[in-house]
């Protein structure tokens, strides 16, 4: 079947099967960023923005990207940039497999609540699962983050 | 502490930037798209033979292109354990064998152009077993009728007290003073069975590999492993071919904690291409992951410990029953550190010890390397003793280990008779109990609402490598305008090590880590070195790399002498280049870099390989305050403190991220992460739906810091800091659930439900 999807800001016109997940058309499609860690949609790997909401792609077929605006890290990279760097003073990046699930729901929250709390920070990325538990790194390295543009903006 | 330039200060990462951003790194990423797909099929049953298999259906199926059985496979049996020569763990596999000996054992491999194609015609093949009884119950394998490995090609290089006859695959007893006439005179006997289960590493990168036919004919690997060149041996013993013929290398990894110190994906891809010419890729399911990997071997450690009413701690006695499954991997040597690295924590006051131990094969997944590498099983054993000990005597349990520890500068006879030359435990604890407010938490606090607050405590120690065994090596060489490649055959696997190596390397030659590049690990191209297992990276291949860095200076002050036509002794090296003393004379490093590359016999560049005599133990304590709802069972950890003893870190950030990580890997084994099977020996947490291993929400508050010491072997004082800390996570949480519940659970995980019905915690 043939779907429009605009990936990463592009449009392109694809064939898919009625089958295949998002997670392997855009794989296909370059955007390597884009892991798998499980097959029971529990990790967080996998997450891309579709329309702007962060979807685990693993959990969603391709068909129905059909008229949707997909984005992976692959087309975020500026946004990421921003605050990633306090992530890696901390070393909480580690074996680096979750980052781009990670990141790509980091950028959501932020969209979302430009200023989140401690809690609002855990609660929102629950979902995404680190086995080298750099758990407690990401959340400092995101505080510093916030504190820097506070510090930044009132400067 | 000394002064250093580069040593202790936080790093960034080398490779951070570019898995932050999620750049195409891993084998999955780098690697053709068309490689043929592989997979295998696997056993439903726990112990069958294949009476017959009929794969003709199969090979019908469009786009595939091999199907490979037991007729294929060499019948030379091989390990896939990757230890150093000569192989501890006993030779008890075959590629395909007729026999299959735990559900997920492998039954044929089927390689073929789209993942559907081999979907389909592995639904296609049709076997025939001939169903035998499992041995699943571990507590009964040795000497049962069921015979796990009944061949007679099975065999044991080593002399491990292994006799498959006997479903052994591993066994040994020893220690020093006398055991039963020191335990008589003592005022209290403790003795109980502690349980730990078969934990999955649950690297979120499953297990991955990619084959090819290179351009010299040789089988190409690019692998996510630890161990390159165990690798390479183990292909080769797998697929009967020489060394030569295979080149391995590794590029970034996604997380292994040991699971990668095994071959388990890399022969079946292997294989195919070394058979039909073509590219193949195998990439693990996390069901797979689940059920036919390489997880903690579970075991059971019965520890019978002597004391005095004052708390002395006059006698251990240890034994440790560890079940290694279907297969031997690791067998024979993780169920040592139960012992070897529990009992020395007491050599304070100890007077005699005993361990013994029996590893038996049982029709259950086979067993491997998990961080930790059996301490942590024997740790839970012992530290949960000590703080049943310190409850029975009702005395502070911080109070207890000060009385017992092992101290610096203490002969550790448990410890092969190593000298502690750097501990820091007694600060370790004392510092623990500051920054956690031990005396304030650790009264158990009844909040009003049906919840509970406690705190419970426990030591750990590991190892820095693998005395007299492990060989660490880096090469280092000078480049154009003076950068410096620094070449290992460690593999960084998100722990740093390739930051780690470069800091050393730039604290030896005095510049900056920017001016050094890492390149590893490649078997073609890296010096040799036994891989990234038991704790040896920084401990070992880090002294490799400060040798490496002296001899460097050495060639780079000759070749100077020859620009300045004067002796080599006149000279001294600073880093930016090498003066000639008492002148004003000087040579830059780029100068010397250029001169290096015309008319020059120099080789501006060296590479040493180095092993220790010993094992320096790096320590640690864990702190854990708890809030347990005694309604639901529910615990919610709400403070995790510890402080470690690595010596000196060398990136205090990176051996931070290192300390938390393991102290929360520690919380999911001792709360969550269950392992169970279905009356004919299926896995049942198959999948993290029901494996469930600690979220952002589960770790509560960590809390870490370092008390340093000076360990003389190694690089600038540093020991080990990987395994030691995912060892106390489990005890302290054991024995903060004791304090807010009066129950002692001895098997992991504490699950709400094991709480709630508190007598039955079997």
């Amino acid at each position: 079947m043939e779907i429009k999807v605009t990936l990463n800001g592009k449009k392109m016109v694809a064939s898919v099967e009625p089958d295949t997940l998002l997670i392997d058309f855009v794989r296909h499609h370059g955007c390597l960023s884009v892991k798998r860690g499980c097959e029971t949609a529990n990790c967080g790997l996998c997450t891309v923005l579709m329309d702007g909401v962060p979807v685990l792609s693993c959990s969603v077929l391709a068909a129905r990207a059909n008229g949707h605006s997909i984005q992976t890290l692959e087309g975020l990279q500026e946004e990421a940039n921003e605050f990633i760097g306090f992530i890696a003073d901390q070393g909480a990046e580690q074996c680096g497999f979750c980052n781009p699930g990670y990141v790509m729901n980091t950028i959501a929250l932020l969209r979302e609540n430009p200023d989140p709390t401690d809690d609002e920070i855990k609660a929102y990325l629950a979902g995404n699962l680190c086995r080298c538990s750099g758990y407690e790194g990401q959340l400092r390295g995101i505080r510093n983050y916030l504190n820097w543009k506070k510090e930044a903006h009132n400067g | 502490m000394a002064e250093y330039k580069v040593i202790g200060k936080s790093m960034r990462k080398k490779d951070a930037m570019q898995l932050l951003l999620g750049k195409p790194v891993f084998t999955d990423d780098i690697v053709p798209q068309d490689a043929l797909v592989v997979k295998v099929l696997r056993s439903p049953h726990a112990n069958a033979m294949i009476e017959k298999i009929d794969t003709s259906k199969a090979m019908l199926v469009p786009g595939i292109a091999a199907v490979y059985t037991y007729e294929d496979s060499s019948q030379e049996r091989f390990t896939m354990a990757g230890q150093t020569y000569p192989e501890p763990s006993p030779r008890d596999r075959l590629l395909l064998d007729r026999h299959l000996r735990f559900v997920g054992d492998a039954v044929a491999i089927v390689a073929g152009e789209t993942e559907k194609a081999v979907d389909r015609a592995m639904k296609l093949i049709k076997v025939e077993y001939e169903v035998l009884e499992p041995l699943l119950d571990f507590r009964k394998a040795k000497d049962n009728p069921i015979l796990v490995h009944p061949e007679d090609s099975w065999n044991a290089p080593c002399p491990v007290g292994a006799d498959n006859k006997r479903n052994l695959c591993a066994s040994d007893s020893g220690g020093e003073g006398d055991v039963e006439a020191v335990m008589a005179e003592c005022d209290q006997i403790i003795e109980h069975t502690y349980h730990v289960k078969a934990c999955q590493q649950a690297m979120m990168e499953t297990f991955r590999t990619y084959t090819e036919i290179d351009r010299y004919g040789r089988l190409h690997v690019v692998s996510s492993t630890q161990i390159v060149f165990h690798c390479r041996r183990i292909i080769a013993n797998a697929l009967g071919i020489p060394k030569s013929k295979i080149h391995v290398e590794k590029p970034r990894i996604g997380g292994g904690f040991g699971a990668k110190q095994t071959v388990v994906a890399e022969v079946y891809p292997a294989f195919v291409t070394w058979k039909t010419g073509r590219a193949a890729k195998m990439i693990y399911t996390r069901q797979e992951c689940q059920i036919a990997a390489s997880p903690r071997h579970a075991m059971d450690v019965t520890v019978r410990l002597g004391a005095m009413n004052d708390g002395t701690i006059r006698a251990l006695d240890v034994y440790t029953l560890s079940n290694t499954g279907a297969y031997g991997e690791h067998g024979p040597t993780t169920v040592g550190l139960s012992g070897h690295k529990s009992i020395p924590l007491y050599t304070g006051g100890l007077e005699a010890f005993r361990f013994s131990y029996d590893v038996v094969y049982t029709n259950v997944q086979s067993s491997g390397a998990y961080r930790g590498y059996g301490a942590t099983q024997g740790i839970f054993a012992v530290e949960s003793a000590v703080n049943e000990l310190a409850a029975r005597l009702q005395m502070d349990p911080t109070v207890l280990r000060e009385k017992n520890i092992v101290r610096e500068g203490m002969v550790m006879p448990a410890y092969y008779h190593e000298v502690a030359n750097a501990c820091a435990l007694d600060q370790c604890i004392a510092k623990c109990k500051e920054i956690f407010d031990w005396d304030a938490k650790y009264p158990v606090r009844d909040m009003g609402n049906g919840k509970v607050r406690a705190a419970g405590m426990a030591l750990s120690m590991q190892g820095s490598s693998i005395s007299g065994v492990d060989v660490g090596s880096a090469t280092i060489k000078l480049g154009d305008e003076g950068f410096y490649n620094l070449i290992i055959g460690a593999a960084d696997m998100g722990t740093g090590c390739d930051t780690i190596l470069a800091m050393i390397a730039a604290e030896t030659l005095d510049c900056s880590p920017d001016d050094i590049v890492v390149f590893g690990a490649d078997t073609d191209a890296s010096p040799y070195d036994s891989g990234s297992y038991a704790s040896s990276t920084t401990y070992l291949t880090g002294k490799a790399t400060e040798k490496a860095c002296m001899e460097l200076r050495e060639k780079m002050c000759a070749i100077a002498a020859n620009i300045l036509e004067c002796d080599a002794s006149e000279l001294e090296f600073r880093g930016d280049g090498v003066y000639k003393l008492g002148s004003d004379e000087f040579v830059s490093r780029s100068d010397i870099a250029t001169a290096s590359m015309a008319n020059n016999c120099i080789p501006a560049q060296a590479t040493v390989s180095h092993s220790s005599p010993v094992s320096p133990p790096p320590f640690m304590v864990g702190m854990a305050e708890i809030e347990l709802d005694k309604e639901t069972g529910s615990v919610q950890v709400l403070n995790f403190s510890s402080v470690v003893d690595c010596g000196i870190p060398i990136a205090e950030n990176l051996a931070r991220i290192q300390a938390e990580g393991g102290i929360v890997q520690g919380i999911g084994m001792a709360l969550s992460e269950d392992v169970t099977y279905t009356p004919d020996g299926q896995v049942i947490e198959n999948s993290f739906m029901q494996y469930k291993i600690p979220t952002r929400l589960d770790i509560g508050t960590l809390h870490v810091e370092f008390a340093h010491s000076h360990e003389p072997t190694g690089p600038y004082g540093a020991k080990s800091i990987g395994e030691v800390v995912i060892n106390t996570s489990a005890p302290a949480l054991a024995h903060a659930i004791f304090r807010a519940t009066g129950v002692w659970h001895r098997c992991l995980p504490i699950t709400p439900e094991k709480i709630l019905m508190e007598k039955n915690d079997d």
